[in-house]
């Protein structure tokens, strides 16, 4: 083996070695310098206390109208989501199981789909509303949020229902059950774990999105009691009071960005949890 | 069969037909509706003077995209520049140098990172990357800027960027088989030879899809960017400077748009373009993984 073959070895191995564990420092010095500049400015009350008069300039209360809105904006989400996504994902996999063809088309779409940013979902959902004479509101929201992660959450469970295996799907057909019996019974049963994955993901995308409710949720100090009012959330929150020139109100930005940064570690770790224990009951 | 099941089977079948058609119809929709928002704006205006105008003034009724997009396709390149070599050898590093367990414990990591709402990322692109730009690398270039400029709109995308196509990547890896890798190494090839004449050559389609949907993304990202970027109508070379891409511009119009005559056209046409624009880049690329799932 020649000289220049080993040096060249040792160079591409040490940048590789640097590469990755860079990667891995800048990720978590990120996450280290987002607590540790939230924490200090995190309470209870700010968690737990509505804004009362003057917040955005330094007075007192907290974001629990942004964190709430923003659970209930991705619930409702969420719900839409799999009303739509839910069949279609089952679809996919028992009515198409023979059409390789349009299944592949389909996904290829979906994939496409999962691309879009968000704000163009905001764009559009806003054209929507001024169709429908609309305000903005926390209808307009969940229906933008909606559209954002039902391909998602369409996508995410077909990864798992297409390793399921046909011959599951031809030894129900063969006891007599009819397609639906089989999706719900059988398909659903076995990518239970992957469903749960599924909607958990598609939850967390929906609290964190910004761009897409900017201008079709609004934004309130209140809690919204019915379906057309406007809905503070968690993301547009720590925006807005990002860009205040009060260090008091900035220093509240950085305690919601570490309350949003924690719901969403928990979201995914349980997601991670719950997948791993339903799926040791499926047959693999 | 009895006739409930029957009835339960069709209403279902239907059921899951409409859940399927919505979800397809989706994008066509979206390119209807802001067509036709954005259709007086097309109407008054050439497509050409639209997109290759540099002369912003919506109260006079001049709309020149020019200064977005350059601000766009700048933050975009920059970001792709800074993120894809990174990406490439740390995929390399953690497919086929390190130890399994590295990888094992780094696949939920970069997972959990990618579900990191852009709004925190934001919020660190203020706490480090601005700072660092106007008290660090403006003055050591014999400059000054304020921080919030094309440079850290870039960077903040960078670090976005890493733990989506990082995992890309990484799945493009491991679809190479491993004899092919076992075939170079028993011919007495060193590991890294066989990276650049296996894994690099058979997962070439891969690796250049990755980095088309990593563009795309780095491309239509809104708040982390419009957070730090400065939002100032500038078209120069220096990613010193502050910048005002298309997803910002839109995010940022959006209250005052309406007193406006032909405003709320234009910002629906800047959605139609970024949507367009990054529907084209995703398929060609998700083609390209498509066809190489197959093979």
């Amino acid at each position: 083996m020649n000289r220049l073959k080993i040096i060249e070895e040792w160079i591409f191995k040490i940048i590789s070695f640097i590469a990755a564990y860079s990667v891995v420092l800048i990720l978590l010095y990120l996450l280290l310098v987002v607590f540790k500049k939230g924490i200090g400015a995190l309470s209870w009350e700010i968690i737990l206390s509505m804004p009362e008069g003057g917040y955005y300039f330094g007075g007192d209360g907290g974001i629990l109208n942004a964190i709430v809105g923003s659970f209930y904006l991705s619930v409702g989400a969420t719900f839409l989501a799999v009303i739509i996504g839910l069949p279609a994902a089952l679809f996919i996999n028992v009515q198409l199981i023979r059409l390789k063809r349009t299944q592949n088309t389909i996904r290829f779409f979906l994939d496409a789909l999962w691309g879009i940013p968000s704000i163009v979902y905001g764009a559009f959902g806003f054209a929507v509303m001024l169709l429908l004479g609309l305000n903005a509101s926390l209808l307009a929201g969940i229906i933008t949020v909606a559209l954002l992660i039902t391909p998602i959450l369409v996508r995410a469970f077909d990864e798992v229902l297409k390793t399921i295996p046909v011959e599951l799907q031809e030894a129900s057909f063969s006891l007599g059950s009819t397609k639906t019996e089989t999706a719900l019974k059988v398909l659903l049963k076995q990518g239970l774990a992957g469903f749960i994955t599924a909607l958990l993901l598609a939850f967390g995308r929906g609290i964190g999105d910004a761009a897409s409710v900017l201008f079709t949720a609004g934004f309130t100090d209140n809690i919204p009691v019915t379906f057309d009012e406007p809905v503070a959330t968690l993301p547009l929150s720590i925006f807005f009071q990002l860009s205040s020139p009060i260090e008091e109100v900035r220093q509240r930005a950085y305690a919601a960005a570490v309350v949003l940064t924690i719901i969403i570690l928990i979201i995914s770790v349980s997601a991670r949890i719950l997948s791993k224990r339903y799926s040791k009951n499926s047959i693999k | 069969m009895n006739k409930k099941r029957k009835i339960a089977d069709i209403l279902v079948n239907i059921w899951m037909r409409i859940g399927l058609y919505l979800l397809l119809s989706i994008p066509v929709f979206i390119v209807i509706g802001l067509f036709w928002k954005a259709g007086p704006l097309l109407k008054s205006q050439s497509l050409a003077n639209l997109l290759f105008s540099s002369r912003w003034s919506p109260m006079k009724g001049e709309f020149g995209f020019l200064p977005f997009i350059f601000s766009s396709a700048y933050v975009t390149v920059l970001a792709f520049l800074l993120s894809a070599p990174l990406c490439l050898f740390a995929a390399i590093y953690l497919t086929q140098f390190s130890k399994q367990r590295l990888l094992n414990f780094m696949l939920p990591v970069i997972d959990i990172l990618a579900g990191i709402p852009s709004v925190v990322y934001g919020v660190w692109g203020i706490l480090v990357i601005v700072p660092l730009v106007s008290d660090g690398i403006a003055p050591f270039f014999g400059t000054s800027s304020s921080g919030y400029s094309l440079l850290a709109g870039g960077t903040v995308l960078a670090v976005m960027c890493i733990p989506y196509m990082l995992n890309m990547l990484i799945e493009v890896f491991h679809t190479i088989p491993v004899g092919m890798k076992e075939a170079s190494l028993s011919l007495g090839a060193t590991s890294w030879e066989m990276v650049k004449h296996v894994i690099l050559r058979k997962g070439f389609p891969g690796i250049i899809s990755a980095f088309g949907l990593g563009i795309s993304k780095a491309f239509g990202e809104t708040i982390a960017v419009l957070m730090v970027v400065g939002n100032t109508l500038n078209i120069s070379l220096s990613p010193l400077k502050p910048g005002y891409p298309l997803p910002a511009l839109i995010a940022n119009n959006y209250g005052e748009m309406m007193s406006i005559p032909d405003y709320d056209s234009a910002l629906m046409f800047a959605a139609l373009l970024l949507f367009v624009v990054i529907l084209i880049i995703n398929l060609f690329f998700r083609y390209f993984i498509h066809k190489g799932e197959k093979v």
